[in-house]
Order: C-alpha cells, then structure tokens, then sequence
C-alpha cells in the first residue's frame, strides 16, 4: 500500500465530517481530534459523577416515599450516564482508572455548577429544572456529533435524561403552589442556582478558545452563547408560570431580537469556581476519591478471585 | 385478627423501608460505579416493597394514616424491622453480608408468603420474590468473590460475618403475632423458611471458604420494637422532613 | 493501582426482545463474567431495554481493519446482479 501523507489523511478526515459521516474508534484522526474529544467526553462523565453528590445528599431525606425512589433512580441513572460516557471515552484509548485518577488530582475539571450546595430539599427541584435542563440544552445537539460511539452515549443519555428535568420542574412547582414556607423555599432555590445555571454554558463565546475547532470537528454544534440564550428563551416563561421571580433585575423581553436580554453574568465567580475555589471543590473531590479508596480492597479481591478461579478452571 | 395482620405486614414493610434507607446512603459511594448503580437497583425495589407494604399496612389500620405517614411519622419504638437490617453499612464487605443473610432469608420466606390465603400479601410476595431472588444472586456471588479473593477481603467479610451473624435470629423471631396468623394460612411458619436458609447460607460460605462464628450469642428485639442505637439516628435524617414541615404537600 | 489489578473491559450486547438480534449497546468493567452480565443488567437494562444479554471481555474481539475497508468492503457494491431489482420482470407478473 503507498504511503498516505498526513496532509491527505487530514483532507479526507475532514471531509468524512463535512459530509455528515460519522468517525468510529478505529478509524484515522488526527492527535488533536483524539485529545478533544477526550477531554470534553472524560469532562463530561466527571459531571455526571461528580453531580451524583449534591442529589445523593438528599436522598435520605426525601420528604415521601415517591420522591425517594424517584431521586434514587435519578442519581443512578446519572451513575449509569458517567458511565456509558467513560465507555465512549475508553473507545478513544482513554482508560477509564486514569481518567478518574486525572479528576482526583484536580487536573480534570468537570462542571462548575456541582461545586455549589444543595441545602435545601427545594434544591432538588432547581438542579433538575435548571441544571439539567442547561444541560439537556447541551446534549441534544452532541446526540449529532461527530464521533460515533459520543453521539450513540448522548442519544442514551438524552433519551433518560427527559424525566430528569421533569421531575425537578414538578417538584418546584409543588413547592410554588405549596404553603408560604414552601413557595419561600423553591424561590430561593431558584435564587442560588439561576446565576450559576447560566454559567454551565461556558466562558462567552469572544473567551471560548476551543470552540471554532470543535463547530469544525462538529463536536461542538452551537457556540456557548447561542445556548444560554436558548436555555434562557424557554426557562424564564417557565418560572413566571409557576409564580416564581427570576432574579435579574436587567431581564426583559427583547421585541426586536425576539429574546430575552439578560444581565451581566459575574465571570470572576465563574473562573473561581472553576479554579477550585467553590464553596464545595474540596468536598466533591474528596468524597469521590475516598470512594475509590474504599473500594480498592474491593476490586482487588474480585481480580484476586476472577484469576484464581480461572487458573481452578485450567487445573480441571 | 386485622391487629395482628397489620402487626405482621409493618414486621416485612419496615424490613424493606429500613434496609431500602440503608443502601440509598450509599448513592454515589460505590467501590465502582458498576457496583454504585447495582445497589441503587436493590435499594429500589425494597422501597418499592415497602411502599407496597405499607399501602396495604394503612388499608388495614384504616385510620387516615396513609403510607408515608406509617413511613415518616412513626417514633423509634413502632418500627418493627429486624435488628440486623438497621445495622449501618460498614465497609462494602459488611454492606454485602448484611444483604446476603437478609437475602438469605427473603427468598424462602416471599416463596412461601406468595401462597398465602391474604391475597394481597400473597401478590407483593410473588412480585418481591423475583427482585429478591435476584439479589441473593448477587450478595451471594459478591460473598464468595470477597471470601476467596485476597487474605484481606477474606478477613474482612470474615469479620463482617462474626458481627452480622448474632442478628439472623431476629430475622426469625416469632410471637403471638405470627402463631395466629400462621393458624389461618396468612402466614407461613418459619420452620421450613429456616431450614432453606441454613442450607444457602451454609453453601455459599463454604464456597467462599468463611465459616459461621462459635460463638452462637444472639440478640432479639427488632420485631418488639426494641432497636439498637442506630435506628433512631437513621429515622432522624429520613423523618427530617415530615417533622420540620409537617402536613404538607410534595 | 497498576494496569493488571483493574478489572477487564467487556463489550455488552442486548437483544431487545424475543425475535431481534443481539445489538452492540456499550461496554463496561467487571472481574468475571458473572459479574459482567449482572452489570449489565444493571447499567444497560433499566428501562426494560432488553430480554437477553450477551457479554463479551473486549480483548476477545477481532475486528476488520478500518484501512483495509476499501478493498474489503467495496468489491460487493459492483455486484448488483445479487439484488432482486437488477432483474427486469413485468409489472402484471404478481407473486415475484
């Protein structure tokens, strides 16, 4: 077979992406491709784990019987979401103990918005209405994206995520049209987790060095802007329906643009938290980590058993 | 008789409610996220138990008490689950030791509530028993995989089974309550239920090369209401709710 | 922890319900295969998505290789005689 320059494998690589073919595990792409994609994938399942914790530490406390099995099922599936991401993420070379390892030490990051506390049960409404509906926002255009195995995960993903948000719209809701101490509840939950909803699509476009690549790798399929304006077009009619404030004193509906305008999004928050210095950086990491510890005994005995009961099987 | 029935069922609710609570702690937690979802799994269907159970405990109590006030609203002393599912979760190897002889003994016992002459207690049996059978599959793989894996996980479990063991009696502890309902064919008597139990117990901890502690040392008291210290710190984080904003809606 | 004490990865097939094949749905970890299909139920059938479940540890598949798809692959487009269209039949002959 001739050599291939590297130069052609690069035209014919983007071509396959230009017509819509989607990239499978072993097929050739380039180092920065690989290495995006990892990034953004591993990224991706970090949230998903990491924001098992602020849902997990409610769960207990579940006000009734349905509302714990249904937030049980919730942060499992969020559990089984990290997962087929990792799985994604293992099909670009990317095993999985490192890429966990790489979140432990801090240098994988992972989304902001898990950094914040859940403190009240009323968060539980506010991270499934806000948080996962920014991130439903997200997902569904990757369900397009280029790389084969990260658009089937995301089609998952998506398809059980639906109830997610559902069901956190639905317990707010309950809260607004509940008893004072109720509607004070979920109006401050609103409060807390608004700015910092906004915030999970990313540094304004102007500030996102990697986005003009990933829309050209169509790894990315809107620019974080484009988003947050959609995110904020479909939930502020949502909380004025159930009675709730949503609290930007600069909102208001835009007749031209036909959108909102919205105010000014503190980006030095923003890039603390990211930096590590939320209010819960330390904590999610360490929980994370100690679970891992906790179990190596764990996963070192079922290895220890897996070969000898497979040496057993050679003897017989 | 409907004293005794309700007396009966809230003994199985509380067992799934309790032991349901325990395993939910764990959500985000697992020694890998594989094993994270499957105990989540578990978790779910003894609260899908227990809301069965407790659904049909409030029919018979009849007294505007609905499932998640039996739930949420009782004191320490009203809980009637056995002392062993209250025990907290340890290290994983304890978590799944407690679920293997909780297992252990739900098998044979749903097999033989599922021909009871209580209707309704004889279809949550039937539908619990295929979740159950389910989990005794994977305690019982898990305990022979820590039990023959490395000298320390055998330790370990090994450890996990010398405490655990004094509370299986619990599990069979039997009064005026079960003799009744026994009589009529609600109930069936733990004689043979035993016996099943014994037998997987002893199978599969020969498989995992543990064995069962000399010291044959038991405590009773779980059905009486009488608990150890553990329940009442696990009611106060499940109640915590329903008591600092009681009799509303969510 | 080094590479050999970390569990294997398998590759799971589910079959959907009684009269599809098995699909290619993800892949997971797990010590044995005992362990691989109670995962799999777990992780890939919480929605009734499956009735059957296959796993197999990844390092056990041998796949085509994608450079080779040309010569591998293309030869069959040319034969267009193995497709019932490429066969000229009246349009009042029924039952063909």
């Amino acid at each position: 077979m001739s050599e291939i320059s590297l130069e052609e494998l690069q035209k014919k690589f983007q071509n396959k992406i230009d017509k819509d073919v989607k990239i499978e595990p072993r097929d050739w792409m380039p180092d920065d491709y690989r290495k995006t994609l990892i990034r953004q994938i591993s990224q991706h399942a970090h949230s998903e784990v990491v924001g098992m914790l602020p849902e997990g530490n409610w769960i207990t406390r579940a006000p009734n019987l349905r509302r714990k099995a249904v937030l049980l099922a919730k942060v499992q599936d969020e559990a089984g979401h990290g997962l087929y991401l990792y799985s994604a993420c293992e099909t670009l070379g990317a095993d999985r103990e490192q890429t966990i390892d790489d979140l432990h030490s801090g240098k994988a990051k992972y989304s902001s918005i898990f950094n914040y506390p859940a403190i009240s049960w009323a968060d539980m409404g506010a991270i499934g209405w806000l948080v996962d509906g920014a991130a439903i926002m997200n997902q569904v255009p990757l369900c397009r994206c280029s790389y084969g195995p990260y658009a089937r995960a995301m089609v998952r993903v998506c398809k059980e995520e639906s109830f997610h948000q559902r069901q956190g719209f639905e317990i707010i809701m309950v809260l607004a049209k509940g008893t004072p101490a109720q509607k004070e509840m979920a109006q401050d939950a609103l409060n807390r987790f608004w700015w910092p909803s906004l915030m999970m699509f990313g540094p304004n476009d102007a500030e996102s060095k990697h986005t003009k690549q990933s829309m050209d790798w169509k790894i990315k399929r809107h620019t974080n802007d484009e988003l947050r304006q959609m995110f904020v077009d479909v939930t502020v009619p949502q909380a004025e329906s159930i009675g709730l404030t949503v609290p930007d004193k600069d909102l208001k509906w835009n007749e031209k643009e036909n959108r909102y305008d919205y105010g000014k999004i503190d980006w030095e928050e923003f890039w603390q938290v990211v930096k590590g210095n939320g209010p819960c950086n330390e904590d999610r990491i360490r929980v994370r980590k100690k679970a891992k510890d906790d179990g190596l005994w764990v996963r070192e005995a079922a290895m220890a058993f897996s070969q000898k009961r497979n040496n057993k099987a050679k003897v017989a | 008789m409907n004293n005794k029935l309700f007396e009966y069922t809230l003994r199985i609710a509380d067992d799934s409610l309790i032991l349901g609570q325990r395993l939910s702690e764990l959500c985000g937690h697992g020694p890998i996220l594989e094993e994270d979802i499957a105990l989540t799994n578990i978790s779910l269907d003894l609260i899908g138990q227990a809301t069965n159970l407790l659904e049909y405990a409030a029919s018979i109590e009849n007294k505007q008490r609905d499932a998640d006030k039996l739930a949420f609203l009782r004191v320490d002393k009203e809980y009637k689950n056995s002392l062993l599912v209250e025990q907290p979760n340890g290290d994983f190897g304890s978590t799944i030791v407690r679920q293997f002889l909780f297992d252990s003994f739900r098998r044979p016992f749903f097999e033989a509530l599922a021909s009871s002459t209580d209707e309704s207690l004889a279809a949550i049996a039937k539908k619990s028993l295929k979740e159950t059978k389910y989990h005794l599959k994977h305690s019982s793989e898990w305990v022979i995989r820590l039990g023959d894996g490395t000298s320390e996980s055998h330790q370990r479990v090994q450890k996990s089974i010398d405490v655990l063991w004094r509370y299986h009696s619990d599990l069979f502890y039997e009064d005026e309550v079960d003799l009744a309902l026994v009589s009529e064919n609600i109930a069936p008597s733990f004689k043979e239920i035993k016996k099943e139990f014994n037998q997987h117990v002893l199978a599969v901890l020969e498989e995992a090369t543990l064995k069962l502690p000399d010291n044959n040392w038991e405590f009773t008291g779980g059905r009486k209401g009488m608990h150890s210290e553990h329940l009442g710190h696990l009611l106060a984080e499940m109640q915590y709710m329903q008591r600092a904003y009681p009799n509303m809606e969510w | 922890m080094s590479n050999k004490k970390e569990w294997p990865l398998w590759e799971v097939f589910i079959r959907g319900k009684q009269g599809l094949n098995h699909k290619h749905v993800g892949s997971l970890r797990a010590s044995d295969y005992k362990m691989a299909v109670d995962n799999a139920r777990d992780v890939y059938t919480r929605r009734s998505e499956g009735v059957s479940i296959w796993v197999v540890e990844s390092s056990n598949l041998y796949a085509s290789d994608p450079d080779e798809a040309a010569s591998f692959f293309e030869p069959a487009d040319s034969k267009i005689y193995r497709h019932p269209t490429f066969y000229d039949v009246p349009d009042d002959i029924s039952h063909m």
